[in-house]
């Protein structure tokens, strides 16, 4: 197919933005697009974190709030598990870096689809508000617990288990069409409008890692949806699909002979690869970091494609891990016990790269190299307890204690979080064309790297000294020292601590638009297509009158004989500077 | 091996400018036509995951001693399955007509085309006008959606399955619409290709539902064994 330029089509731009309302509101352009997901989300992760503050209070200080009651905390504890993972989380990453980086790095004009994509995004944001709604309905949200398993999920005695549970189910099936509408996009994007050169190969890891993720979100949330659709057929129409012979509070309730474990097993088959789908951009994104910061080619390239690929792939046969409490035969405890820790091959071929990458590197310390080595040491000490989690003889003991949320919050809390600014620090001057404040900028990452040990590497101990999750109040319980209670204290202190740093990067990011100094273009010096564009921020179009052309691949930092220590995709080899030496 | 062959490409290695496969970069009609056409079948593969999740639950569930096979005797309602065909029978002419369609998109004049996709509609219609009559009858026999595990799915079933029809029902006016406003003929094509595509897909899904509705009690033990129940 001959090469030709878009400006020779002007009829396709006609979704360029012509008013304020085009341009910042309805607008169809993906930059913006992703600007609108990236606020969106980080609102309603603030909601949580806040949310998790009120649950550290309690656990922290019980019988000091009268403002915390048993159902309070388990509705906190729902809304701040299913917001962070589903709601902030996933679309963050996908929404809104997905819809950012995907057609600037791979040398488009924008997603295949523009009005699909704005259309995702306005139900993204009508799922949100159909969830907050919940906390002003009749009983408040759900406190089912994040993984809402029935039979008590909609059974009077939970609270919200009226409309709050309802509520949540619709949002999550709108939730479900905004992401279905906008994953159609990233996927036929990256397939079909690469510029010319961009081979599959030649694509930075980010877009790697966003294209997978996206294919396990496109396979694994319609069993989420159908969970979700089965369950309000349970609680509208008294159908018997997950619901057994109950009787509840006394009275005999009309269902009969559903199975609450089917309903196990479809929640953890999209539940597992949920936590690929929020990982895999995370390790695509950090890898990019980390070659730009320390001037060196990504290490293992191909491995890292192909890790990414295995442990998409494994990511969906895994699922049984999350229900070895809940009983199974014994045969499948062992394969899954064997596919879990199979995993953990492709990922310590991540971090190994990783750090292979960093050795001998010219390391820039800078504010988003920071947060990405601070990735490396999370992710590895949450990939570790996996370990221990995913064996059958070790996971019963650990089971719904502590140990648990220390290993998930590290996991797929704290780590995709790091990667998350990380990633705001990198592409703000792209995104913005101004330079986050460094200073600020430390300072968020010294209290927040340090804050999260302190908040999570005690709750290892308290796991293992047996405290159990989820519970509102531990008194009396003999097996728990006094001592448990003093760490929960400081583990609250210091929640509260990295809570509100985060206020620290609000400002930065509030000050830095109003009064940044310009970033100019390509601060970073990085070889990547999206820090090419004509124009810093990049306008709609991306590209000027012509799309580029792609010479490598995106990691070529101090080739030898060239007189920068990168080389751009996009810039012929004729055009190169030679080294003094060469010359 | 296409893909293959691409995923072992070298990239640190100095290639030319252009080097490899698969770019678009030329958007025109052909190619718009053709990504819409690749966005389609990744969504049905996402459906497909949607009904066959549901399936390996419906499996699961009929191996339960309260699940009540609609087909399992003479007092069951689809003991006779004839206007369960004459429904198959409405979707399938709808499928044909849009199949015909599909082979008058290049031919001129375009009116042959647009009258397969109107009359591809109308069946499409009567299909699930008739799948409603179903729900009647069977609500009027007693065959509530709570009463039994079996009826429970047969409604949410021919309800899920009737509501893609409807999506794609919007899409084909879309198209009709678009070619009947402003004698736009490559929407027209675009939208019939899609259209096409789409309902044979939902055809298939059908006669599989149809099928599962209408087994045996054996019939479903065997496929229920077979996923490990």
């Amino acid at each position: 197919m001959s090469y030709q330029t878009i400006t020779d089509q002007p009829e396709l731009l006609d979704h360029g933005p012509s008013s304020f309302i085009g341009k910042y509101i309805w607008s169809q352009d993906h930059k913006v697009i992703a600007i609108q997901y990236a606020t969106t989300a980080i609102f309603v992760g603030l909601v949580a974190l806040v949310l998790s503050g009120l649950m550290r209070l309690q656990l922290g200080f019980p019988n000091t709030f009268d403002f915390i009651d048993p159902s309070n905390y388990l509705q906190f504890v729902t809304m701040h598990g299913i917001i962070m993972v589903i709601y902030l989380l996933t679309a963050l990453l996908l929404g809104g870096f997905g819809n950012y980086l995907i057609p600037l790095m791979i040398g488009a004009r924008d997603m295949v689809f523009p009005f699909l994509n704005m259309l995702s995004y306005w139900i993204y944001l009508l799922s949100v508000i159909i969830l907050m709604a919940s906390f002003f309905v009749p009983g408040g949200p759900t406190g089912a617990g994040w993984t809402l398993y029935p039979p008590q999920a909609i059974l009077p005695g939970t609270p919200g288990h009226d409309w709050g549970i309802i509520l949540m189910l619709v949002s999550l099936g709108v939730f479900i069409v905004a992401f279905t509408m906008g994953g159609l996009n990233y996927v036929t994007t990256i397939l079909q409008a690469r510029a010319k050169g961009m081979t599959l190969m030649r694509m930075p890891l980010s877009v790697w890692g966003i294209f997978i993720a996206t294919i396990l979100g496109l396979l694994a949330f319609p069993a989420l949806l159908v969970s979700a659709i089965m369950m309000m057929f349970d609680k509208l129409l008294g159908t018997s699909f997950f619901m057994p012979a109950i009787v509840s509070l006394g009275e005999q309730l009309g269902h009969a002979g559903g199975s609450p474990v089917l309903f196990q097993h479809l929640f953890w088959f999209f539940g597992h690869p949920e936590v690929y789908i929020v990982a895999l951009p995370a390790f695509g994104m950090v890898s990019d970091v980390l070659s730009v910061h320390a001037r060196k080619s990504i290490f293992g390239y191909r491995m890292m494609v192909w890790a990414i690929v295995a442990i998409g792939f494994l990511s969906f046969v895994v699922w049984a891990h999350h229900m070895y409490v809940s009983g199974m035969n014994p045969a499948f405890g062992f394969f899954f016990a064997t596919t879990t820790l199979i995993i953990a091959v492709p990922t310590a071929l991540k971090v190994y790269n990783w750090v292979l990458t960093l050795w001998r590197g010219n390391i820039h310390l800078t504010v988003p190299m920071l947060f990405s080595i601070g990735f490396i040491f999370t992710f590895t000490h949450g990939g570790l307890t996996g370990l221990f989690l995913g064996n059958v003889v070790i996971d019963l003991p650990l089971s719904d204690t502590y140990f648990v949320v220390a290993h998930f919050h590290m996991v797929m809390g704290v780590s995709p979080i790091m990667v998350l600014f990380a990633a705001i620090y990198h592409w703000f001057p792209l995104i913005s064309g101004k330079m986050l404040h460094t200073g600020l900028g430390k300072f968020h990452f010294w209290v927040t790297f340090l804050g999260t040990y302190a908040i999570y590497l005690p709750m290892h101990y308290l796991g293992f000294l047996g405290v159990p999750r989820r519970y509102f109040a531990n008194s009396g319980t003999e097996f728990i020292p006094e001592s448990a209670q003093s760490l929960n204290a400081s583990i609250t202190v210091s929640a509260i601590i990295v809570g509100l740093v985060q206020l620290v990067f609000i400002y930065n990011v509030i000050l830095t638009l109003r009064k940044g100094k310009a970033a100019g273009a390509n601060p970073w010096n990085a070889a990547s297509l999206e820090w090419q564009t004509p124009q810093v921020p990049p306008v709609h179009g991306n590209w000027g009158n012509k799309l580029p052309l792609v010479y490598r691949w995106a990691y070529e930092y101090c080739p030898p004989g060239v007189k920068d220590d990168f080389v751009p995709q996009n810039i012929p080899p004729e055009d190169l500077i030679k080294s003094d030496d060469e010359r | 091996m296409g893909f293959i062959s691409a995923l072992t490409e070298k990239p640190w290695l100095a290639q030319g400018a252009g080097f490899g496969v698969g770019q678009v970069h030329v958007i025109d009609d052909e190619t718009l036509s053709e990504t819409k056409s690749i966005a389609l079948k990744i969504f049905l593969g996402v459906v497909s995951v949607f009904f066959s999740l549901f399936i390996i639950t419906f499996l699961a569930r009929s191996q339960y001693p309260d699940f009540q096979a609609l087909s399992g005797n003479v007092l069951q309602p689809f003991y006779n399955t004839r206007q369960l065909w004459l429904n198959t029978a409405f979707l399938f002419a709808s499928s044909v007509c849009l199949q015909l369609a599909w082979l008058n998109v290049k031919r001129e004049p375009a009116k042959p085309r647009l009258r397969y996709l109107w009359l591809a509609g109308l069946f499409g219609l009567q299909f699930l006008l008739a799948q409603l009559f179903l729900w009647r009858t069977m609500y009027g026999l007693g065959f509530y959606v709570s009463s039994n595990p079996a009826n429970s799915y047969f409604y949410l079933f021919t309800g899920l399955h009737g509501l893609h029809l409807l999506g794609g029902l919007f899409v084909l006016c879309k198209a009709g619409v678009a070619y009947l406003r402003q004698g736009s003929d490559k929407q027209l094509r675009t939208g019939i290709r899609l259209c096409a595509i789409y309902w044979h897909y939902l055809f298939i899904v059908w006669l599989i539902l149809f099928g599962l509705l209408v087994s045996s009690p054996e019939t479903y033990k065997t496929l229920a064994a077979l996923c490990g129940y």
